[in-house]
């Protein structure tokens, strides 16, 4: 499963003591792959700090639940504070880390994920002051939409959720750091080789043609 | 003075056209038994004060008023969790005022305490630029928004003393906020205590903010409707 794949990938990117907003979807699942001997504050925006796994059925706090409105327990040393105290958090550059979904991403580092014009609209909700506030920005997502066209664009055609905040993304067929002059190839997944990267990015990569030429 | 009132005196506060905050986050610690209230009662064209929509899939919560059409115009951060929400603005019958989620709840605390605006670089390069006024502030960019109050906020809170001191359990979200932000605040909990039962350090909203308060649905009978929604939807 690609999901899975990317949750798994996004897993090696925890650090010891790092806290962390994982947004809804694949970055949420990639908590289930943080290192063991790796400690990671999880950060919910709706106002919680060191949150673990679902309660049993008859031990949920109805009023206890992660930002996808799933029910959740505290860890010993967590804590709860109202929503502007998070956003505090968030937008004040508290928090290292931040893993969201996208629709697509371009070679400058924006992101668009809230609106696709005459389509759909969710609305950006949180997205837009953990784009801003993080540290780190990953963004995480399949490489290719259904029709197999790429989500790695040289520009986001879609309205921006941030625009010039990406540091990484990882998808199912790689991983690639942002930097100030474009993106720069930096793993590939099990099985998938330099000409399909080639075939299914439509963003230069900086470096392919060392790439190229290590395949040789 | 007793600030306790039946949930039915309560919602006869409400007119049509009021604009009303509900406190909560996406169906998470919200007041459902005033929800109910409000979706029985009649009352149209209301301006809905809300962080986001409703639990995801619509119909739940204040998902009801979405349903139920009785809601005119929607300021709030979020609504892709419902889709008759999205159908009613996609086709122009729900008005749409929209903000980053940081944006909107500082908006709100603005509305609460008497200040002027909100000035953030958050939604910079985006379409939200068009939302708000664009301000440099020593050289820097910066987004200025305006404040949001309304004539009545509705919150959720635990428990409640008689001089309207509430305790929160769980995610605060948006309720202590919201409570500072409206003419009239009407607090629905699970529990009502003597004064001195919520210590001090303890309360979350002081009394100061409460006009009302309704004795909401227990803590046992929230976790039983909650818990049949998370097994219904496979969170539980």
């Amino acid at each position: 499963m690609p999901k899975n794949y990317i949750a798994q990938r996004i897993g090696k990117e925890f650090k010891n003591g790092m806290y962390a907003n994982l947004g809804i979807g694949i970055p949420t699942l990639s908590a289930d792959y943080i290192p063991e001997g790796v400690e990671v504050f999880l950060q919910s925006e709706n106002g919680a700090l060191l949150f673990g796994p679902k309660p049993q059925r008859g031990m949920s706090n109805p009023d206890l639940s992660n930002a996808g409105t799933e029910p959740i327990t505290m860890l010993p040393g967590g804590s709860l504070f109202d929503i502007n105290a998070s956003f505090a958090m968030i937008r004040g550059g508290h928090i290292d880390m931040t893993v969201l979904g996208a629709l697509e991403v371009d070679q400058h580092g924006n992101l668009a994920s809230w609106k696709i014009p005459g389509k759909c609209l969710s609305g950006m909700g949180g997205a837009m002051d953990l784009l801003y506030g993080c540290k780190k920005v990953i963004a995480a997502l399949t490489h290719t939409d259904k029709y197999g066209h790429s989500k790695i664009k040289k520009q986001c055609a879609l309205p921006l959720t941030g625009a010039h905040v990406v540091d990484m993304i990882i998808t199912d067929k790689a991983v690639f750091s942002v930097t100030g002059e474009g993106i720069i190839l930096d793993e590939l997944a099990p099985g998938v080789t330099v000409t399909e990267i080639i075939d299914l990015t439509e963003a230069d990569i900086i470096n392919i043609d060392d790439w190229k030429n290590n395949e040789k | 003075m007793t600030k306790q009132i039946r949930p039915e005196e309560a919602v006869k506060m409400i007119k049509n056209g009021s604009t009303v905050m509900i406190g909560g986050f996406l169906g998470a610690a919200v007041p459902l038994l005033m929800i109910d209230q409000l979706a029985e009662s009649d009352i149209k064209e209301i301006t809905l004060i809300t962080i986001g929509a409703g639990y995801r899939g619509g119909g739940v919560d204040i998902g009801k008023l979405i349903l139920n059409r009785q809601i005119k115009k929607i300021i709030c951060s979020h609504v892709g969790t419902d889709p008759n929400l999205i159908s009613q603005i996609v086709n122009n019958e729900i008005e749409m005022d929209l903000s980053p989620m940081g944006t909107f709840v500082e908006r709100v605390r603005a509305g609460g305490a008497g200040l002027g605006a909100v000035v953030t670089p958050v939604g910079l390069g985006t379409e939200v630029e068009k939302m708000a006024e664009k301000i440099t502030i020593d050289g820097n960019d910066f987004l200025l928004h305006k404040p949001i109050r309304a004539e009545i906020a509705i919150v959720k809170a635990y428990r409640a003393d008689s001089l309207g001191n509430l305790q929160y359990s769980g995610i605060y979200s948006s309720n202590p906020v919201m409570a500072t932000a409206a003419d009239l605040v009407i607090a629905e909990v699970d529990e009502l205590v003597e004064i001195g039962d919520i210590l001090p350090e303890q309360v979350g909203t002081p009394g100061i903010y409460v006009d009302y308060i309704v004795p909401g649905h227990s803590s046992k009978k929230r976790q039983e409707i909650y818990e049949a929604l998370w097994i219904a939807t496979n969170k539980l």
